[in-house]
């Protein structure tokens, strides 16, 4: 305890962070294995990590670039894609499945990151609003695309074709990606160790980038772009940082969904997703890691409990209700000042060391 | 103190609107049932009368609410009567749970795990292709029988080659069963229909290349067109996000003078369609598939724009025969509107079921694999006739086999066409 709080607070808050993630991920892998989740908290755990991780990256962009993106399902659609086109086709190569998913989240955040640097080079000489609408064309545009495109696999390797599905395959080939219908056989091979451990990988790489020299340009751009340009930033550079880096973890999100449905449609990372997320990053806190963890967690998890779908044909408009209170709640000063007032209260009681 | 009190205050409305919301809803949506809702939606859920435990809990999944809710009400509601029905009779007793998934494959599967964690013995599977391609994949996994209304995908039962690339995508799931047509069928019976009764010289398609439904039934019929030398002059397509305007698609179907325009598509989109080219004064006939059943239900759709289109169909709400007759009118004193066929399907599913368990002498204390492996053996070798058909049969593929039947809209009401 001691040692806790002799630490930076920042450096205590990531400490912290890791705390929960770790706690939060002993308890529910013990109550798995126990039997004592439901069923249906059981097939959640992957989606859950899943769009932690989507949070997480998108806080990158929103909460420390300070960036409003409205295309983060884009690139989750890329990595979901590429993954699970990846995992199908290595499927003969590579028959343990948990390299087999290493390498599909890889290849996810391989192409997401491609895919978010050629974006990044026409939208970050834009801010604010237009930057917003430019990233939701691009997260239409991946859709669309994703939509039109027809893979298959045969003996000699991957075959594309764009917009028909004109690919002829040799005996014993089959087609991976249909077009609109999605991939309609994912082998299951995401596990919750590995979603807890890309959690973990992300919030390493969010942590390390953010208390960095390059972390603190980025926020410096954030806080106030003219001055930090006028002092030698590269403005260009470091948010393309940013923006990239979200991306490519965006993209190993994606694959790890991916690989824990049995089917994935293009139309499902549409814009709704792109605004659940980021209803996510802010419900979390904007910059706020340990928030979008727990808003992203709770926020999938509600609307599926059974207590929520005990209210049958209400269970959406009371989700919307809890989400606008949460707003309003998060918001209200009366209620940041109660929240205060308890926090000063029980460090006094410790005689610690209030500021 | 002022600002405590807000909070409190702010704390408790919150309270008592969720208080006052979850009473509506375990309430059952009684006063849905009394007053004609739009889209039939309300009391889906409410527990059937029957004692758990000596009840065959099947459950289903369908977008009960969201932009495709009003096929999955149609599939709940008509499920329920069946139910009803059954119960009433004092034989097997069936405790029915629908779940929504919002016509999302993700939350379809959640919607499931729930059904299995309420103790589901058999599944009336998604009402939806996308989600049904999801949910038959998890309980063929689990060994609990699926017996879909209206999940027509091939990739639904698995071990249907692909019609255009002719390979086997996805393998067969023993466990899964269909009440409809499947895809595929539809758009070759189509190509057929129209090439044997000579309907049209050229023709224009115009399909929703966003949707499993939609796009599986064309490619079908591009390649049974293409082997039965149609003369296809035109083909666009629309997506989810551009399904408000086809004067595109319309504009190219007439220039390039088809005579015929073929719609794989649901009746929501084809309604605008017939009302865009009547206000550009283009007359073609019109040929749909059972998606587009349901159409002269449409609120504010001028039924006389739908004179003459002609569709294949398994299910017709004006036909005479008694079983037909008594579930039409229970179903409009029930909710308040004519059943599609989405309802008429999912009542022979539950009383395709109620069959089988009768034949195979099952109990209710039975668990899911031993039911599933009795019910598959019965449906390979039953023959039942229902809402949708006389005669159906199913084999070990899992697709149903029925005739679809030709319709035609004449004065406002399907008739039969042959």
């Amino acid at each position: 305890m001691k040692r806790l709080n002799a630490m930076s607070r920042t450096s205590r808050v990531n400490f912290l962070t890791y705390a929960l993630v770790i706690a939060a991920f002993v308890v529910l892998q013990a109550l798995s294995m126990g039997g004592g989740l439901s069923a249906t908290l059981q097939g959640q755990l992957v989606p859950v990590c899943a769009y932690v991780v989507m949070a997480l990256s998108l806080n990158l962009t929103v909460g420390v670039l300070g960036e409003l993106s409205l295309g983060h399902a884009g690139f989750m659609s890329v990595g979901a894609f590429s993954g699970a086109v990846a995992a199908s086709a290595l499927q003969g190569v590579i028959p343990a499945s948990g390299v087999r998913l290493a390498l599909a989240m890889l290849i996810g955040a391989v192409f997401a990151g491609i895919v978010g640097t050629l974006i990044s080079v026409p939208v970050l000489r834009l801010n604010g609003d237009y930057l917003a609408i430019v990233t939701l064309a691009f997260g239409q545009i991946i859709k669309s695309i994703i939509e039109n495109l027809y893979v298959g696999v045969d003996g000699s390797g991957l075959h594309f074709s764009f917009l028909k599905p004109t690919v002829t395959l040799e005996q014993g080939g089959r087609m991976i990606l249909n077009g609109p219908m999605g991939i309609p056989n994912i082998e299951k091979i995401s596990t919750f160790l590995a979603g807890f451990l890309l959690i973990l990988i992300t919030l390493v790489i969010i942590f390390n980038l953010v208390n960095s020299r390059s972390g603190r340009a980025i926020m410096a751009l954030r806080d106030n772009r003219i001055a930090a340009e006028s002092v030698g930033i590269n403005v260009t550079k470091y948010k393309m940082m940013a923006f990239v880096t979200s991306a490519a973890l965006a993209g190993a999100a994606g694959a790890l969904f991916s690989l824990g449905q049995n089917t994935i449609v293009a139309a499902k990372f549409d814009f709704n997703t792109s605004i659940l997320i980021l209803v996510y990053v802010v419900l979390g806190g904007q910059g706020n890691m340990w928030g979008s963890i727990v808003a992203a967690s709770f926020l999938t998890i509600l609307p599926e409990s059974d207590a929520m779908r005990g209210l049958r044909d209400y269970r959406m408009l009371v989700y919307a209700i809890v989400l606008i209170l949460v707003m309003l709640a998060t918001n209200s000063p009366a209620i940041k000042g109660l929240f205060g007032q308890i926090l000063d209260r029980t460090r006094s009681k410790k005689g610690g060391n209030t500021p | 103190m002022m600002k405590k009190s807000r909070f409190l205050s702010l704390a408790l409305t919150g309270a008592l609107c969720l208080s006052l919301l979850a009473g509506c809803g375990s309430s059952g949506g009684g006063g849905a049932a009394s007053t004609p809702a739009p889209n039939g939606g309300g009391d889906v859920s409410t527990p059937a009368p029957a004692p758990a435990g000596d009840a065959f809990k099947i459950g289903g999944v369908g977008p009960l609410t969201g932009g495709a809710a009003i096929y999955g009400n149609a599939a709940a509601n008509g499920a329920r009567i069946a139910a009803d029905e059954i119960n009433a009779l004092g034989g097997i007793q069936i405790d029915l749970r629908y779940e929504d998934d919002a016509h999302d494959a993700e939350k379809s599967v959640n919607a499931y795990n729930t059904l299995k964690g309420w103790g589901m013995q058999i599944f009336l599977g998604s009402v939806t292709s996308t989600p049904g391609v999801a949910t038959s994949s998890e309980a063929n996994r689990d060994k609990i029988f699926y017996l879909t209304p209206s999940a027509s995908s091939t990739d639904v039962l698995g071990g249907v080659s692909n019609p255009l690339t002719g390979t086997v995508d996805v393998q067969r799931k023993e466990c899964v069963y269909q009440m409809c047509f499947v895809d595929p069928n539809q758009g070759s019976a189509s190509a057929q229909y129209i090439a044997d009764q000579n309907l049209g010289s050229s023709i224009a398609v115009i399909y929703k290349n966003d949707d499993v439904y939609s796009t599986g039934v064309y490619n079908s019929f591009a390649a049974k067109a293409e082997e039965l030398k149609l003369n296809v002059v035109s083909v666009t397509t629309f997506t989810e996000d551009t399904k408000t305007d086809f004067s595109v698609q319309l504009n190219d179907a007439k220039a390039q003078g088809a005579d015929l325009v073929f719609l794989p598509m649901y009746y929501d989109a084809a309604a605008l369609i017939f009302t865009q080219a009547n206000a550009m004064d283009y007359a073609p006939k019109w040929f749909g598939i059972d998606g587009m059943d349901g159409i002269l239900g449409v609120e504010g759709f001028d039924t006389s724009l739908a004179e003459g289109v002609m569709l294949l169909t398994p299910f017709n709400a004006d036909a005479e025969d008694e079983a037909t007759r008594s579930f039409v009118s229970k179903y409009q004193e029930k909710y308040g509107e004519i059943p599609n066929q989405f309802a008429a399907d999912a009542y022979d599913c539950v009383y395709a079921i109620y069959n089988a368990l009768v034949a195979g002498n099952a109990t209710p204390d039975m668990n899911a694999a031993n039911l599933s492996s009795l019910l598959i053996e019965q449906f390979n070798s039953m023959t039942f006739d229902g809402l949708t058909g006389e005669g159906m049969t199913w084999d070990v593929t899992g697709a149903v086999s029925k005739s679809p039947k030709g319709m035609v809209i004449q004065n406002g009401a399907y008739v039969g066409m042959d």
